[in-house]
């Protein structure tokens, strides 16, 4: 009954959330100058009667409470609108982008999960020791590396120089699962290791830092002095109660992350929510914007729904309120 | 320092009970402490040596002949039309359209750290000031300048670079003002914890029962509490900075060409690093190397201003007793651009 109140709430909270996202989406878009979108439309040179004719197409020389309230009319339709581009139903646009997205983010979280709780583990295991010292440059080294640099690095070092031996199998743009999961796997290589690589040092900081704390705690002394090894003091006792701030970044990260990979997407041309946004954006493309914009803002939403159960699930102290 | 240190003093001052022993200050402690760092050290003397070369960049291009824009269409490409590479002419290669590579780097170095410095003044500035208020005051104040600060951090920030850059147009003060907007609420955070814990001290009392204002505890009692880790905060936000200004102008919406930016030269290299892997490496090694000397320079920073660091190293070897994490709450350190 109490999580049900709680689902409720949250949910009703969230909806007046993305309701004030996307009313800020869309009144920073009028702060553009009035008819700059139909002049980037236009194509070159463009007559005052073509002008007109786009403006009015699009319903730009109406009254902005009458244009907004058209888009909340559409919208509890479940209608996204038409993109001023192409024409093409928003709708579509996000069927067809979100699964890219969803495929860089969740290869990618795999691996930067995979190698930034490793890493943090075995580094606090042994603070101050050899590998923590190690570890700790290769935090920095990944902070310090800009994702895009590390993305063309790659294309240049792994993509470029495999593709001219005659090795194919690892590719830029993007293939789909359905596609064959080796060829999705040589698409998506690259781009996960670009996402994961910043990431991964971040969590491994992550890790290592709450690992200690825990360690420091009074029940981990009780467990040594029971005579415990190590290794299940570290990995019963103090693991489980350390994730979970690795876990509630985890959700934003993802819920993040799914709104549009942008710097990943555009260097490896993966065509997602993220590089598509920022097309969109360039080209003052409201209604694609305001379609995505609504998108990531529900995805953020839900994580943290989803990250403040997990919470509960994982530490019998919290309780959901 | 260390117990031998110690006892070598204390014998000298035995010795010799006339001559006065010299005080040290935490900051000259701290600063004894950073010198003794090799990586730190190193990172500054490499900080040191590219700001040099970034405002000597001038200076180069009249040494080279190359100015940053001049393109030089027969010696910079070849007959076929790729650039020509690394050499005596130009040191590092030529980009696409024959610039001189050294050149742009040079100049993209002083656009990297101008970015990376104002916005770090602006945005410590506007954190200090946001943090002492929210902590200070408490109350409502608090609650609404503490809401605000999570809104900020929570926003996906190239988004609304992004956002701002085409309503605004892309331009250098443009970048600024976004990075700027983004910088200062880490800051406002750590310092808004540090004051709360600050604020219940005996001497702020004691400056209270002696008619001292607010204003005055705020930024005379307890700002120079908070100096340390607001300089780790701030060393650790110049490569952010740096990294989020490449970003951007990566993307085409921070600085245009043909000024050059480390981050449109590497959108120009995209193009073409098959053919100049020279147009792709030194830029990115440039940012690389920058990034991570700021990187380096501010964990070191954080190492020397924290006393425990001494001692944690002196019992390295006893029983593994977890050592606490250095630095600030939340500080958490060292930003990162977006993905």
């Amino acid at each position: 009954m109490r999580l049900l109140q709680f689902l409720l709430r949250r949910i009703l909270t969230g909806i007046l959330v993305l309701w004030v996202v996307s009313l800020g989406a869309f009144l920073l878009f009028f702060a553009r100058p009035a008819g700059s979108v139909a002049r980037s439309l236009a194509g070159k040179e463009p007559s005052a009667a073509a002008l007109q004719l786009i403006t009015r197409q699009l319903g730009l020389d109406q009254p902005i409470p009458v244009q907004y309230w058209h888009f909340v009319d559409r919208l509890l339709h479940g209608n996204l609108g038409y993109s001023y581009a192409t024409g093409e139903s928003v709708n579509s646009i996000l069927a067809q982008d979100l699964p890219r997205t969803a495929s860089v983010v969740v290869g990618g979280m795999v691996m930067w999960l995979f190698v930034g709780l490793s890493v943090g583990i075995l580094s606090a295991a042994r603070a101050r020791g050899l590998f923590d010292r190690i570890a700790t440059l290769g935090v920095l080294a990944g902070l310090s590396l800009p994702t895009f640099v590390l993305g063309q690095l790659l294309l240049w070092g792994v993509f470029l120089q495999l593709n001219k031996r005659g090795f194919t199998w690892i590719q830029d743009g993007y293939a789909g699962p359905s596609q064959g999961i080796g060829t999705w796997i040589g698409h998506m290589l690259l781009p996960w290791i670009t996402l994961a690589t910043g990431s991964a040092a971040v969590y491994c900081r992550l890790t290592r830092g709450s690992l200690l704390d825990t360690l420091g705690e009074d029940y981990i002394r009780t467990a040594r002095a029971k005579g415990l090894t190590e290794r299940r003091v570290i990995f019963r006792h103090a693991v489980r109660a350390a994730l979970t701030p690795v876990v509630s970044q985890l959700g934003i990260d993802v819920g993040t992350l799914l709104g549009g990979v942008v710097v990943t997407e555009t260097v490896f041309g993966i065509g997602g929510i993220g590089q598509d946004s920022v097309n969109a954006i360039v080209q003052g493309n409201l209604p694609v914007i305001l379609g995505f914009v609504l998108v990531a803002a529900a995805f953020v939403v839900a994580a943290n729904i989803i990250v403040d159960l997990c919470y509960a699930l994982l530490d019998p102290r919290v309780r959901i309120t | 320092m260390s117990i031998t240190n110690i006892e070598a003093q204390s014998q000298a001052v035995q010795a010799a009970p006339v001559v006065m022993v010299e005080g040290r200050s935490q900051w000259r402690l701290t600063w004894r402490r950073l010198l003794r760092d090799r990586m730190a050290v190193a990172s500054g003397i490499v900080i040191l040596v590219i700001a040099g070369l970034a405002i000597a960049a001038p200076a180069f291009a009249a040494l080279t002949g190359h100015g940053q824009v001049q393109q030089f269409p027969n010696t910079g490409i070849s007959i076929t039309g790729a650039p020509t590479g690394p050499g005596h002419t130009f040191w590092l290669g030529a980009d696409e359209l024959g610039r001189d590579l050294f050149v742009r780097l040079l100049y993209g170095a002083r656009i990297s750290l101008f970015v990376g410095v104002v916005t770090t003044a602006i945005g410590t500035a506007a954190g200090v000031a946001v943090g002492l208020i929210a902590g200070y005051f408490g109350g409502w104040i608090d609650m609404a300048l503490s809401r605000f600060v999570d809104a900020v951090l929570a926003f996906p920030y190239i988004m609304l670079g992004l956002a701002l850059a085409v309503v605004f147009g892309p331009s250098l003060p443009m970048v600024i003002g976004v990075i700027s907007f983004f910088a200062w609420a880490g800051i406002a955070r750590v310092v808004r914890g540090q004051t709360i814990s600050i604020k219940e001290r005996e001497y702020i009392e004691a400056a209270r029962s002696i008619g001292a204002g607010p204003w005055r505890i705020m930024f005379i009692e307890i700002l120079p509490n908070l100096i340390g880790p607001v300089l780790v905060l701030a060393t650790l936000s110049v490569p952010a900075a740096i990294i989020f200004e490449a970003t951007l102008s990566f993307l085409g919406l921070g600085v245009q060409p043909p000024t050059a930016s480390w981050g449109n030269i590497l959108a120009g290299a995209q193009n073409y690093y098959s053919v100049a892997w020279w147009y792709l490496v030194f830029p990115a090694a440039a940012l690389l190397i920058t990034t991570t000397a700021f990187n380096l320079l501010g964990d070191g920073i954080r190492d020397a201003l924290d006393p425990r660091t001494e001692r944690l190293f002196a019992s390295r070897r006893s029983r593994s007793r977890p050592a606490p994490e250095a630095g600030p709450p939340g500080a958490g350190g060292t930003a990162r651009a977006e993905t």
